[in-house]
C-alpha cells in the first residue's frame, strides 16, 4: 500500500477530475457536471484517507515521502512528505471540497463545470501546499492556488466583487512576493531549496529576524492577524457561499500551518525574540475584533470577524512554545474548520432564500424554519465555545497553555468566551427568533435533504471531535513535540 | 574547402534568408492577387530552412567567420531559432489580419524576412560595424512595416515617431561605437575586449561611449528613460507589426546588449551596472505605473513591456553567468508571452474592427471559454504568478540579481510586480466578471487557432516543466561567454 504515491494522488486527482468538470463546456451539461465533480470530490477524499490510516502516530518526522527530481539546475525537486500536523489538514480540504460541491448543487446556475471546477483544482492545489517539502514546490501550490479563488469570488460573488478579490489578490501576493525573497536569499545561502536543510541552516540573529518578518507578512495576510485582516471581510462577503467555506476552512489554515512549518522552525530565535509581539498582536485579534464582530449587520461580515478572532488563537497557541498552547492550536485550526464552514453554510442557505444578509432584514426565523434553526443554535454554540462542541476544546487548551506563561494572557484570551458568546448569540436571537419580522421571513421553507445532510455531517463532526479530539491531538502529539525540541534549539552560528 | 567557403558556411541562413527575401519580392511582380498565398507558403518554408540549416550547422563552440566580423555560437544559434519560431508564430497570426485590411502584399513578407535577416546579422555580430548594419536593416524595414497600413493616420504619425527616435538613438549608438574605437583602436567585439582588459588609456571618453552605447541600446529595447516611442508606436501600429516589434525585434536587442555589454565592455561591468540599475528601477516604475491608467490593451502591453525589460535588466545588471542566462530566459520567455497575448487580440479583431481596447475583452468567457482561459494564462504568466512560465522567468533574474547581493533592488522589483499585477487582474476582470456585450462570432484559420493554443498552453506546461528551458539558455550562456 505504500508504494502507491498517495500524496501524489491526493494533488492530482481533483485537479484532474476539475479538467474533466471543464471539459462538460456550457451549462447545457450542468447536471453531468455537477456529478462529475462529486464523484470526482469522493475520490478526492477517498485518496486521502489511506494518509489518516496509514500514518505512524509515534514518529514525528515526515511520511509518504516522495521526491523527484524537478529543476536541477536550481536544486528545485518535486519532494512531498506530510507530518502530524499535515495529514489533519489534509483531509479537511479533502472533506470540505465534498461539501462545498453538494453545497452548490441547486445554487449554482450560472456556469456551472467552471464552479465546480474551480474548487476541484483548488482542492488539490491546496493539498499540495500542505504536502510541499521543497520551498519552490510550496511557493507554486501557494500562489497558484490564488488563480481559481480569484475567479470564484470574481464571477459568482455579491455586487462588490470585483474590488473584493482584486484587493484579496493583491494583499496575499504582496506577502508571498516577499515570502520568495526569503525562500531565495535561504536558497543562496545553502544551495538547496529543501525545507528540511533549511531548519538545520545556522542563522545570525538579524537575519532570522528579516526573514520571519517575509514570513510574518506572507502567513498573517493569509491567516489573517490584525492588522492585515481587512480583506478578509470584503472577501467573505462578497464570496458566493462554496467560497467562504473554503476561504474560512482551509485558506485561513494555509497560513496557520506556514507559521508552523516555516517561520518558526527556520528562524527560531526571531521566533523566540518577536514571540511577545506576535502574541500581542494575537491577542489583539481575540479581543478587539471580536468587539468589531459585536457590531456587523451584516450575517457573513459577523462571522468572517468571529474566524478573525478564532484564529488569533491559533496564533496565540503558536507562540507560547508549549505542546498544550500548540497542540490546542491544531485543534483549534481543524474545529474552526469544521464550525466556519457550518456558519456560513447556514448563512447561505439564508441567503438562497431571501437574497439578504443583513440581520435587520429578518426575525423569528425558527418559527418557519425550526429543523434549521436547531442546526444553527448548535454551530452557534460550538462558535461560541461551549463545552462538548469542538469550538471549547481547542480553546480551553490554548487557555491552559496560556496560563503556563502568564495569567494575564490566559485572562485576555479567555474573554472571548464572553464576547464570542456575545456576538453569536446576539445575532442568533435577532435572526432566528423573537417575532416574524415580514411575510418574506414567515414564508420560508425548511431545508431541504441536501441542506439537511451536509449540515447533519458537520454537526456530527462538531459534537464528534467536542466529546472526542482524540484523533487530531494523537496525530499532533509527535510531531508537536519535535517541533517544540526543535524550537528549543538555538540556531544562531557559534561566536 | 578554402577559408571563404568556410566563412560561407557559417553564414548560411543568412543567406538563403537574404536570397529568398529577394526573390519573393520579384516573385510577388508576376503574381496574380488570387495567388499571393504562395507567398506566405514561401516565407514560412524559408524560415523553416533557415531553422533546419541553423540546426544542421550548428557549433558547440564559437566559430568566428570573416575575420572575425561575423560569429556563430550557441547562443546564436539558439536566439536565431528563437526569432524564426516568433517571426513564424507572428506570420501565421497575421495572415487573416492582413488580408482583410488589404496588406496582403509582397511587400508585407519581403519586409518581415529582411528584418528578420537584420536580426540574425546583430545575433551574429562580432564587429561594431556588422551589430550597426544589421541594426539599421532591421530598423528600416520596421519604419516601412509600421507605415504600411499607409491610410491610416496614426500608423503614418507612428511611423514618422518611430523613425526619427530612432534615427537618433541610432546615432548615439555610432557615436558611442566611435568613441571606443578612439580608445581601444578597434572595432572588432573582442579586439575591443582585449583592449580593454589591457588597460584603456582614457578612462573619461571610454565612459562617455558607454554612456551613448547605453542610451542607444535601451532605446532600442525600450528601456526607461528612453521608452517614449513604445507606447505610440505599440498603440500606432497595425497589431501585426506591434507583435513583431513586440516579439522577435526583443530577441535581436538583447543579443546587441550581450554582445556589446557582456562581451565588448565586461572590463566596464562596474561601470555600466549602475546605469543599468537606474535603468531598471526606471522602467518598473514608469511601466507598471503607466500601464493602469491605459485603456487600450496595445498601450497597456506596451508599457508592461517597459516593466518587462526593467526585470530583464535585473538579469543583466547581476553580471554573472547566471544573470545572463536568466536575463535569456527572461527575453524568450517574455516573446513566448507577448506572442500568446497579441494573438488574442487579433483573433478577436476582424472586419473593420481592432479589437484593442479593453472593453473589447468584455465577457469573453461567455463568448468563448477557451480564448478566455488562454488570455487568462497569458496574463497571469506575464504577472508572474505560478504555474506559468512567467513566474520562473521573474524568479530566475530575481534570484540572480539577489545572489549578486542587489537585496533592496529586488524587494523593490517584487513590490513593483506586486503593481504590475493589478492591471493584469484588471484583463482577467474583463473576460471572466463583465456580461459580453459584442456577441458577433469569433472565427479565425484553423492554423491560427491550432498554434495559439498550443502557444499558450506551452506557457502553462513550460511553467511546470521548465528544466529542459533553462538548461538551454544556461548552455547557450555558458558556452558562447569567456
Amino acid at each position: 500500500m505504500n508504494d502507491l504515491p498517495i500524496l501524489s494522488l491526493s494533488i492530482w486527482v481533483p485537479i484532474v477530475a476539475g479538467i474533466l468538470v471543464l471539459c462538460t463546456g456550457s451549462d447545457k451539461n450542468a447536471s453531468s457536471a455537477r456529478w462529475l465533480a462529486l464523484l470526482g470530490s469522493i475520490a478526492g477524499f477517498a485518496v486521502t484517507v489511506p494518509l489518516y490510516l496509514g500514518f505512524d502516530m509515534q514518529y514525528g518526522g515526515f511520511q509518504f515521502v516522495e521526491r523527484l527530481t524537478w529543476i536541477p539546475a536550481f536544486n528545485i525537486d518535486y519532494h512531498l512528505g506530510v507530518d502530524g500536523i499535515a495529514v489533519p489538514l489534509i483531509l479537511l480540504t479533502s472533506f470540505t471540497t465534498v461539501i462545498v460541491v453538494i453545497a452548490g448543487w441547486e445554487v449554482i446556475q450560472k456556469r456551472v463545470a467552471q464552479y465546480m471546477a474551480s474548487f476541484l483544482i483548488m482542492s488539490g492545489i491546496m493539498i499540495g501546499v500542505f504536502a510541499a517539502l521543497d520551498a519552490i514546490l510550496y511557493y507554486i501550490f501557494w500562489e497558484a492556488m490564488l488563480i481559481p479563488m480569484f475567479l470564484v469570488i470574481g464571477v459568482w460573488g455579491g455586487p462588490n466583487r470585483v474590488y473584493a478579490t482584486i484587493k484579496f489578490f493583491l494583499y496575499t501576493l504582496l506577502g508571498s512576493l516577499l515570502m520568495l525573497v526569503a525562500f531565495i536569499y535561504l536558497y543562496h545561502q545553502s544551495g538547496t531549496f529543501e525545507i528540511a536543510e533549511y531548519y538545520r541552516m545556522p542563522l545570525a540573529l538579524n537575519v532570522q529576524i528579516w526573514i520571519f518578518i517575509a514570513f510574518f507578512l506572507a502567513f498573517a495576510v493569509k491567516i489573517p492577524m490584525w492588522p492585515v485582516h481587512t480583506w478578509l471581510p470584503d472577501a467573505h462577503v462578497e464570496a458566493p457561499t462554496g467560497g467562504s467555506v473554503v476561504l474560512a476552512a482551509i485558506a485561513l489554515k494555509l497560513g496557520g500551518y506556514s507559521f508552523l512549518r516555516f517561520a518558526m522552525p527556520i528562524t527560531p530565535d526571531a521566533a523566540h525574540y518577536l514571540s511577545g509581539f506576535m502574541i500581542t498582536l494575537s491577542l489583539i485579534a481575540v479581543v478587539y475584533i471580536a468587539l468589531v464582530a459585536l457590531v456587523q449587520k451584516d450575517m457573513k461580515k459577523l462571522i468572517a470577524y468571529s474566524s478573525i478572532s478564532h484564529m488569533g488563537f491559533v496564533t496565540l497557541g503558536f507562540f507560547l512554545f508549549n505542546p498544550l498552547g500548540m497542540e490546542g492550536a491544531m485543534v483549534q485550526m481543524i474545529s474552526h474548520g469544521f464550525i466556519s464552514s457550518a456558519m456560513f453554510l447556514c448563512v447561505g442557505v439564508l441567503y438562497d432564500r431571501m437574497h439578504s444578509r443583513q440581520i435587520a432584514d429578518y426575525g423569528g426565523v425558527a418559527n418557519s424554519m425550526p429543523i434549521f434553526t436547531a442546526f444553527v443554535v448548535l454551530f452557534a454554540m460550538a462558535n461560541s465555545g461551549l463545552p462538548g462542541t469542538s469550538g471549547f476544546v481547542g480553546e480551553f487548551m490554548v487557555i491552559l497553555g496560556s496560563i503556563q506563561v502568564n495569567f494575564w494572557y490566559a485572562f485576555l484570551a479567555a474573554t472571548t468566551l464572553i464576547t464570542g458568546a456575545a456576538y453569536t448569540l446576539w445575532m442568533i436571537k435577532r435572526v432566528y427568533y423573537g417575532e416574524v419580522a415580514n411575510p418574506q421571513v414567515a414564508a420560508l421553507k425548511d431545508i431541504n435533504r441536501r441542506e439537511f445532510f451536509i449540515l447533519g455531517l458537520l454537526a456530527i463532526l462538531v459534537l464528534g471531535f467536542g466529546i472526542y479530539p482524540q484523533p487530531i491531538t494523537e496525530m499532533t502529539h509527535a510531531t508537536v513535540n519535535q517541533l517544540l525540541d526543535h524550537l528549543a534549539l538555538s540556531k544562531l552560528p557559534p561566536l | 574547402m578554402n577559408v571563404l567557403s568556410l566563412d560561407l558556411m557559417t553564414a548560411l541562413p543568412e543567406i538563403v534568408v537574404l536570397v529568398m527575401a529577394m526573390f519573393i519580392l520579384l516573385l510577388d511582380l508576376f503574381l496574380k492577387p488570387s495567388n499571393r498565398f504562395l507567398i506566405y507558403v514561401l516565407t514560412q518554408l524559408t524560415l523553416l530552412g533557415a531553422a533546419a540549416i541553423t540546426i544542421l550547422t550548428h557549433s558547440t563552440t564559437v566559430t568566428d567567420a570573416f575575420n572575425g566580423m561575423f560569429v556563430d555560437d550557441p547562443l546564436a544559434d539558439g536566439l536565431k531559432l528563437a526569432i524564426y519560431l516568433a517571426t513564424s508564430v507572428t506570420l501565421i497570426y497575421s495572415r487573416a489580419y492582413i488580408s482583410l485590411r488589404g496588406m496582403f502584399r509582397g511587400e508585407f513578407y519581403a519586409l518581415v524576412l529582411f528584418s528578420t535577416l537584420g536580426m540574425m546579422i546583430m545575433v551574429s555580430g562580432q564587429h561594431f560595424l556588422t551589430l550597426y548594419m544589421g541594426l539599421e536593416l532591421l530598423s528600416l524595414c520596421l519604419y516601412a512595416l509600421v507605415a504600411l497600413d499607409r491610410d491610416n493616420p496614426s500608423s503614418t504619425e507612428a511611423a514618422m515617431k518611430y523613425f526619427v527616435l530612432g534615427a537618433l538613438a541610432s546615432g548615439m549608438l555610432l557615436y558611442g561605437m566611435s568613441m571606443l574605437y578612439g580608445v581601444t583602436g578597434n572595432l572588432n567585439i573582442t579586439g575591443v575586449a582585449e583592449a580593454l582588459l589591457n588597460g584603456a588609456p582614457d578612462h573619461g571618453v571610454l565612459i562617455l561611449g558607454l554612456v551613448f552605447i547605453v542610451a542607444g541600446l535601451a532605446f532600442k529595447l525600450g528601456a526607461a528613460p528612453f521608452q517614449m516611442w513604445v507606447p505610440d508606436v505599440y498603440h500606432g501600429s497595425p497589431t501585426v507589426v506591434t507583435l513583431f516589434i513586440g516579439s522577435a525585434t526583443k530577441i535581436a536587442a538583447f543579443a546587441m546588449v550581450v554582445r556589446l555589454l557582456i562581451q565588448a565592455m565586461f572590463v566596464l561591468t562596474a561601470d555600466w551596472q549602475g546605469m543599468l540599475v537606474i535603468m531598471a528601477v526606471l522602467s518598473m516604475v514608469i511601466g507598471n505605473i503607466a500601464a493602469i491608467a491605459q485603456t487600450n490593451i496595445k498601450r497597456m502591453l506596451a508599457y508592461s513591456t517597459i516593466s518587462h525589460i526593467g526585470f530583464l535588466l535585473l538579469g543583466f545588471l547581476s553580471a554573472s553567468l547566471n544573470g545572463y542566462a536568466s536575463a535569456t530566459f527572461y527575453i524568450l520567455s517574455y516573446v513566448l508571452m507577448t506572442l500568446a497575448g497579441f494573438g488574442i487580440i487579433l483573433l478577436l479583431s476582424r472586419q473593420g474592427f481592432e479589437a484593442d481596447r479593453l472593453e473589447d475583452l468584455k465577457g469573453l468567457n461567455q463568448r468563448k471559454p477557451w480564448y478566455a482561459f488562454l488570455m487568462l494564462l497569458v496574463m497571469f504568466s506575464m504577472a508572474g504568478i505560478p504555474p506559468t512560465l512567467g513566474f520562473y522567468a521573474k524568479f530566475t533574474v530575481l534570484q540572480a540579481a539577489l545572489q549578486a547581493g542587489f537585496t533592496v533592488l529586488v524587494v523593490f522589483a517584487v513590490i513593483m510586480a506586486l503593481i504590475g499585477a493589478f492591471y493584469y487582474l484588471r484583463v482577467v476582470k474583463y473576460m471572466y466578471f463583465d456580461e459580453a456585450e459584442d456577441h458577433s462570432p469569433i472565427t479565425a484559420p484553423v492554423d491560427m487557432k491550432l498554434v495559439l493554443s498550443v502557444n499558450a498552453i506551452g506557457l502553462l506546461i513550460l511553467g511546470m516543466l521548465p528544466q529542459r528551458f533553462m538548461d538551454a539558455c544556461a548552455y547557450a550562456i555558458i558556452h558562447s561567454i569567456q
